[in-house]
């Protein structure tokens, strides 16, 4: 484990792949080592790129590598796609629109699967970022699944959320109630050269205007991700609400959320754990008849399991 | 898969185009067989140099690679991804493939390294049974 990290810790690729992956499946290892490592992070940029499926999100993620390594900056890319509800499998190709960047020693890209996650991301991208971070990538973008709109995960990890719009898909309603809309801090209208572009940024600052005073006003910028346009604009804009977190009130108060996020998403996988190995313990053919037969009922066995984890929970 | 944590180990597999072929459909029909076994399968594209695909299986952690040849360049881009491999100390990593690929070609293949070549006409399923025996060989090793 110290030498895997510590060639991590080189550069070798092959041993933060291997790390991920532990991270990814849970590996028992998996906590004591971010533990050892969390205090060297907090130095990256990361940034969470959003939207519908085939917005452009990693067409657009793709130009936004190129320019940051033109600034000579390491990327670490986290891509995820979904994972097939019936097979748990999954066809991961966000990576077809960034190959060019294979072979860079600046780029790392990883192609993840939701495996029943439904906020967007999956269940290892939270902690890849940390890893990622800590071996030194100056820039981490975590391309989400195509969202509809209520799918905000991102917000929990990401400083900066950029969501992709495309012009056609849906009038001023479905951009006024979706809660996609509230969490980005900075908007890329892609596919800009599409007619209904101008009507799409319109809404969007339409709905920007409705509140007023706010120290972050999110800008809304054209993007045409296939051949660049835009794109140096949109960076501009990433850098400047890093800055903005740094300097204010609101960066302080967003940090704070996060952390909070972090604690309650690892008492979350200790408590799952925990109550996984109970149940299963638990779980006899007799248990199992008893349900069947309506004899018992579920609220109740899991009751009685809980009273096994914790002492004293009351029997109501 | 339902219910809590999924903390199994699941399959990762690149499947990937090199060269010059034209289509990649019997690759797709591949990756998603794959998908449907419960696999990973990371999708390269066509056209790709094997120094991407190599990297491509270091970034992603992968477990195998899967690579599909219409062209008849098949001798050349096996001997080469599978070198690389071994240069970058992942030879543990299993190479397999299809496409169109003589007969007479395969023996060779097979002792270059690859661990199986799937012609057309195959069943998806015997590539997947083929496959997943073989990860579980080698994970016993690890």
């Amino acid at each position: 484990m110290e030498s895997l990290l510590e060639k991590a810790f080189h550069g070798d690729i092959r041993s933060i792949a291997r790390i991920i992956s532990l991270i990814e499946n849970d590996n028992p290892v998996k906590d004591a080592l971010l533990k050892r490592i969390y205090s060297m992070t907090g130095n990256a940029i990361v940034l969470g790129i959003t939207g519908s499926p085939g917005a452009g999100k990693s067409t657009l993620t793709d130009k936004v590598i190129e320019h940051f390594r033109r600034k000579e900056k390491k990327v670490g890319v986290i891509a995820v796609d979904p994972s097939s509800p019936f097979s748990g499998g999954a066809i991961l190709a966000d990576r077809i629109r960034m190959q060019r960047h294979t072979g860079d020693p600046g780029v790392y890209i990883r192609s993840m699967g939701t495996r029943g996650s439904l906020g967007g991301l999956s269940r290892g991208t939270r902690e890849s970022v940390i890893l990622l971070d800590a071996c030194g990538y100056d820039v981490v973008i975590i391309e989400t699944v195509g969202v509809g709109q209520s799918e905000v995960d991102i917000i929990k990890i990401a400083d900066t959320v950029c969501l992709v719009l495309v012009p056609g898909m849906g009038d001023d309603i479905q951009i006024m109630k979706a809660g996609i809309m509230e969490i980005a801090n900075v908007f890329a209208i892609n596919k800009a050269d599409k007619p209904g572009v101008d009507r799409v940024a319109a809404e969007v600052r339409l709905m920007l205007d409705l509140v007023k005073d706010r120290p972050w006003l999110p800008p809304v910028h054209l993007t045409i991700a296939e051949n660049g346009t835009g794109i140096e604009e949109l960076v501009g804009s990433f850098l400047a609400h890093a800055d903005f977190l740094k300097n204010s009130a609101g960066g302080a108060q967003r940090e704070r959320r996060r952390l909070s996020f972090e604690v309650e998403d690892i008492l979350l996988q200790h408590i799952t754990r925990i109550a996984e190995k109970k149940w299963l313990s638990y779980k006899t053919d007799e248990v199992m008849e008893s349900l069947l037969s309506r004899k018992n009922n579920p609220y109740a066995v899991a009751e009685d399991v809980l009273r096994n984890i914790i002492p004293g929970t009351s029997e109501n | 898969m339902e219910g809590f944590s999924v903390d199994e180990r699941k399959i990762r597999v690149v499947v990937a185009k090199p060269g010059l072929d034209g289509h990649d459909r019997g690759a797709k029909v591949v990756a998603r067989a794959l998908r449907d076994a419960g696999m990973e399968v990371i999708y390269t594209g066509l056209r790709q140099t094997p120094d991407q695909i190599v990297e491509t299986v270091m970034q992603e952690d992968a477990d195998a690679v899967g690579i599909s040849i219409l062209s008849g360049a098949h001798t050349f881009y096996f001997t080469k991804i599978i070198d690389m491999l071994r240069e970058k100390n992942a030879e543990d990593v299993i190479v397999f493939g299809g496409g169109v690929i003589p007969e007479n070609d395969i023996p060779g293949l097979l002792e270059a390294g690859a661990g199986a070549i799937f012609g057309p006409g195959t069943p998806t399923s015997a590539c997947v049974e083929w496959l997943e025996e073989a990860v579980a060989k080698k994970r016993a090793k690890e």
